[in-house]
């Protein structure tokens, strides 16, 4: 029992530390939590942590989160989870709330304001650059093509809620992979 | 009651945005826009602070907005509104991936979930672009399209740091540098223009 708590404190612990200490999200997470459970901890397998990693990006929810919770499954099932999540989120809930205090009390300065609209500048280059990131790990072909074409004119011009065109990409994604591309290959 | 809504609202879009970080960006603008919750500039502002704090994008997101509206019932309702919030967009990754490591070797080698995300890896660049415009016209015309654009000086100091900035983020300058450099031309501009 005292061994179990003393797990269960020590997952809290590293995950903690994961979400303290990464900067930039989720993806940014993906070496520390193979640092500390697959090399520090032992926790997990070398090839283990891989296919956790894809199926935390294959399943919806922040990658982060899915990480978090399927390592502390790993290590100590339920509860573990429960404080890998918990450890993984506290810093960033803290932080944030204390941010936006502070950001409140601040918002109506002249200088802050001068200062964010420099900003949304700079933030615009650093969405097109993750987005590049992302095209650049996507797999290549027509089929491709269409679906980030479609989806884009969707949302963009048509204004058709996110929530349909995700559905409808998934279907279409299906189709093509359970149909059409055996096809085409054969 | 906006502590439900907040809630319900971070739970559907953590069950149903695949990939995390700036894929839920679309979703979270939709949906904050649609609620009236606060204009796009103070999402656009709040990336910026995401970036240049530590923890995933979607928490810190989820975290702020809840904050924001929940703070009209008080700092304990703000706190319990980011409480809400956070809750909302955990809980869905917390339930798929304790039922998913139960199943792990058939998840693994599923054909219907590799062929979902055929569709949905495209379909989130796709997303991304839309809400990437709509960035762009809220930093370079936030007015409205005219031609008198041309003749303000903050269209062109937001030109220049945006192309300055693509450029130092392609040489893997790190974000939070580009972040302060712009933040520094921008209070440069503001005061002596």
């Amino acid at each position: 029992m005292r061994k179990k708590l003393k797990l269960l404190l020590t997952v809290f612990w590293v995950f903690f530390r994961i979400g303290a200490f990464t900067f930039g999200g989720g993806y940014a997470m993906i070496p520390l939590i193979s640092e500390e459970t697959v090399n520090r901890r032992k926790w997990i397998s070398e090839s283990d942590i891989l296919d956790i990693i894809a199926i935390a990006e294959s399943t919806p929810g922040p990658v982060a989160i899915n990480s978090a919770t399927f390592v502390g499954y790993r290590v100590a099932g339920f509860w573990g989870s429960f404080f890998a999540t918990l450890g993984v989120v506290t810093p960033s809930f803290v932080i944030i709330l204390i941010i936006s205090y502070i950001l409140k009390e601040f918002k109506e300065l002249k200088a802050v304001q001068y200062a964010f609209s420099g900003i949304r500048a700079g933030v615009l280059a650093l969405i097109i650059k993750a987005l590049w990131k992302m095209y650049k790990q996507c797999p290549k072909g027509v089929f491709y093509y269409v679906i980030m074409a479609l989806s884009f004119v969707a949302v963009a011009f048509f204004n058709i809620p996110v929530i349909y065109c995700i559905i409808g990409c998934a279907v279409l994604g299906l189709v093509y992979s359970l149909g059409l591309k055996g096809k085409v290959e054969k | 009651m906006i502590f439900l809504k907040l809630f319900l609202t971070f739970f559907k879009i953590g069950a149903f945005t695949f990939g995390g970080g700036y894929a839920m960006l679309p979703f979270i603008k939709e949906e904050v826009l649609a609620n009236g919750w606060m204009p796009l500039e103070e999402i656009v502002d709040f990336i910026a602070i995401s970036e240049s704090t530590p923890g995933p994008f979607a928490i810190n997101m989820a975290t702020f907005i809840g904050n924001h509206q929940g703070s009209a019932y008080g700092v304990l309702g703000g706190i319990f509104g980011a409480f809400c919030a956070t809750l909302g967009v955990v809980l869905p990754s917390f339930i798929i991936i304790l039922i998913v490591a139960k199943f792990y070797e058939k998840f693994k080698n599923s054909t219907v979930v590799a062929g979902c995300m055929a569709g949905l890896k495209p379909a989130v660049i796709g997303f991304i672009g839309s809400a990437v415009l709509s960035i762009a016209a809220t930093v370079f015309i936030p007015m409205g399209f005219s031609l008198e654009i041309f003749k303000s000086i903050d269209f062109y100091a937001s030109a220049v740091i945006f192309i300055g900035a693509l450029i130092l983020t392609f040489k893997k300058v790190h974000p939070i540098i580009i972040i302060c450099l712009s933040a520094v031309i921008g209070i440069a501009v503001g005061y002596l223009l």
